[in-house]
């Protein structure tokens, strides 16, 4: 006698250590095969756009360290430029490149997180993560002594930044930069030919460079599928246009490709860096402005290769001291959408590695 | 550098094709009328030299007496870009045909766009709210929220 079965669904999260934060994932699986999936998102919606409706154009900056928690120089910096473009406001030099340098530190220690939850997902509980860490631990060191704050750093304007380097970070910078490429050296004698990191993702939940550009996917899942797009060569912000750097890709675009995809770029990141380092030239950091900013009538879209992937602000002004409208593009959530076909068909185990490979915040897809 | 594309050369090709779609342009700015949004659309991903086939992001813009929903197309191949309008006068029941089909990437953001301003995307496969729950009141993006 045939054995009756049936579909059901799973729920996952919204509290589940694999979610990265307050996630849920409603899957139906066959037996242990997952063949559809729906992501439920919501519980962290704050209202940043609505929000952002009644602050003036300054007082706006705070609320975008709260988008992407662990990439907070990057969203601001998003931010300035889209208010940069609108009110047509040039910044001095030296802060561009103290910009490119926090904007770069910033996207090594995102990529580190990036790297060490997924190597959590794949069952190498906190230690690797751990290794991450300490490294992570002296990139916010850095920031602290520029900004004051360890997470949510409010550290850029438009116009430029807050305040100049203090003296002792350039040292401190130094010393990180001499002793970072050794650390990554370090992982991937540890994980890179790693047998059972292989197993895991090699070959496991692929997408195609087709795939991800119909689903708008943007940053290292995009890259890690073949296609060679960064927002910093094909559409230079900032400085980027005057920094020799590559833009690395891998083939396949499975789970183990976007994790080496990840690794590649920090080092890309930390060239960059050193470039930015010893051209950095002196005078001021942030242009004379007045208090309150009140760009012309108009719309204006900047975006920036933030460590997810495509970021960008789209301002729309009535000639207010407040914005009309603030639209955030949200890499987290657009990623998302390929979600679906990159997981159908794949186990239960896989499916959380698969998630945890296009690496979320979810303080950025529900705003 | 992304080359924005004029949106005036854009629209003469858009109307010589589909007469009487376009509600006006210029540089950079082209507003198509809703009931040709689906074909303009397809016109813009599939024609030789534009290929925009990057929906880069869709979202809207409440303007009291009307909605704009925005989108931002690129095209990856010859790197550049275009930014296509529709309006929505109706306060009421506001609905455009969804692009889905044609970008997958619209999926969820045309869901927040309902959630969000109450602007309904025709044959999407899952029209759902995404952030708040089911039975919220109102849409807060909306100018006349509070």
């Amino acid at each position: 006698m045939a054995v009756r079965t049936e579909p059901f669904v799973l729920n996952m999260g919204p509290v589940h250590p694999s979610t990265h934060g307050v996630f849920r994932m409603r899957a139906t699986l066959d037996g242990e095969v997952v063949i559809d999936i729906e992501p439920v998102f919501g519980y962290l919606h704050r209202g940043i756009e609505k929000l952002a409706e009644q602050r003036t154009y300054t007082g706006i900056t705070p609320l975008t360290d709260r988008l992407d928690y662990i990439s907070s120089m990057s969203n601001n910096l998003a931010y300035c430029l889209a208010v940069e473009k609108l009110a047509g406001i040039k910044v001095p030099e030296r802060a561009e490149y103290i910009r490119v340098i926090m904007a770069e530190l910033q996207r090594i220690a995102a990529l580190l997180i990036a790297v060490g939850a997924f190597l959590n997902d794949c069952g190498a509980y906190f230690t690797p993560f751990l290794y991450m860490f300490r490294e992570r631990e002296r990139i916010v060191d850095l920031f602290e002594m520029v900004s004051g704050q360890r997470l949510t750093y409010n550290y850029m304007r438009a116009g430029g930044v807050s305040q100049d380097l203090p003296e002792e970070f350039m040292p401190a910078l130094r010393k990180f930069m001499d002793m970072m490429p050794r650390f990554m050296d370090e992982y991937d004698r540890l994980l890179m030919q790693n047998e059972i990191l292989i197993a895991r993702a090699k070959g496991v939940g692929i997408l195609t460079g087709e795939q991800a550009i119909n689903c708008s996917v943007s940053g290292p899942v995009l890259r890690a599928s073949g296609v060679n797009w960064d927002i910093r060569k094909a559409d230079p912000y900032s400085i980027y246009d005057q920094f020799d750097f590559d833009i690395p890709t891998q083939a396949t675009g499975d789970c183990y490709d976007r994790y080496r995809q990840r690794v590649e770029e920090m080092r890309q990141s930390l060239r960059i860096i050193r470039q930015a380092m010893e051209q950095l030239p002196s005078g001021p950091v942030r242009a004379e402005l007045p208090q309150l900013i009140r760009p012309p009538t108009g719309e204006a879209y900047a975006r920036i290769e933030a460590p997810k992937g495509e970021l960008g602000f789209y301002l729309v002004s009535d000639n207010s001291i407040a914005p009309y409208r603030c639209h955030i593009r949200p890499p987290s959530l657009i990623n998302l959408t390929a979600l679906r076909d990159m997981v159908r068909g794949w186990k239960v185990a896989d499916l959380i590695i698969i998630f945890g490979s296009i690496d979320i915040t979810v303080g950025e897809i529900d705003r | 550098m992304t080359i924005p594309l004029s949106g005036k050369d854009v629209a003469s090709k858009i109307e010589e094709k589909f007469p009487g779609s376009v509600v006006e342009s210029s540089q950079d700015n082209l507003v198509v009328k809703g009931n040709f949004l689906l074909d303009a659309a397809r016109f813009l991903r599939d024609t030789e030299g534009l290929d925009l086939d990057f929906l880069n992001f869709v979202t809207a813009v409440d303007y009291y007496d009307h909605f704009e929903v925005v989108y931002w197309l690129s095209s990856l191949e010859h790197n550049h870009s275009l930014t296509i309008k529709a309006r929505c006068y109706d306060r009421e029941n506001p609905v455009l045909p969804s692009v889905v089909g044609l970008w997958q990437g619209a999926d969820l953001q045309e869901r927040e766009i309902f959630d969000l301003f109450g602007i309904k995307f025709e044959d999407h496969p899952n029209m759902k709210r995404i952030f708040l729950w089911e039975g919220f009141a109102g849409h807060p993006l909306r100018k006349d929220f509070i």
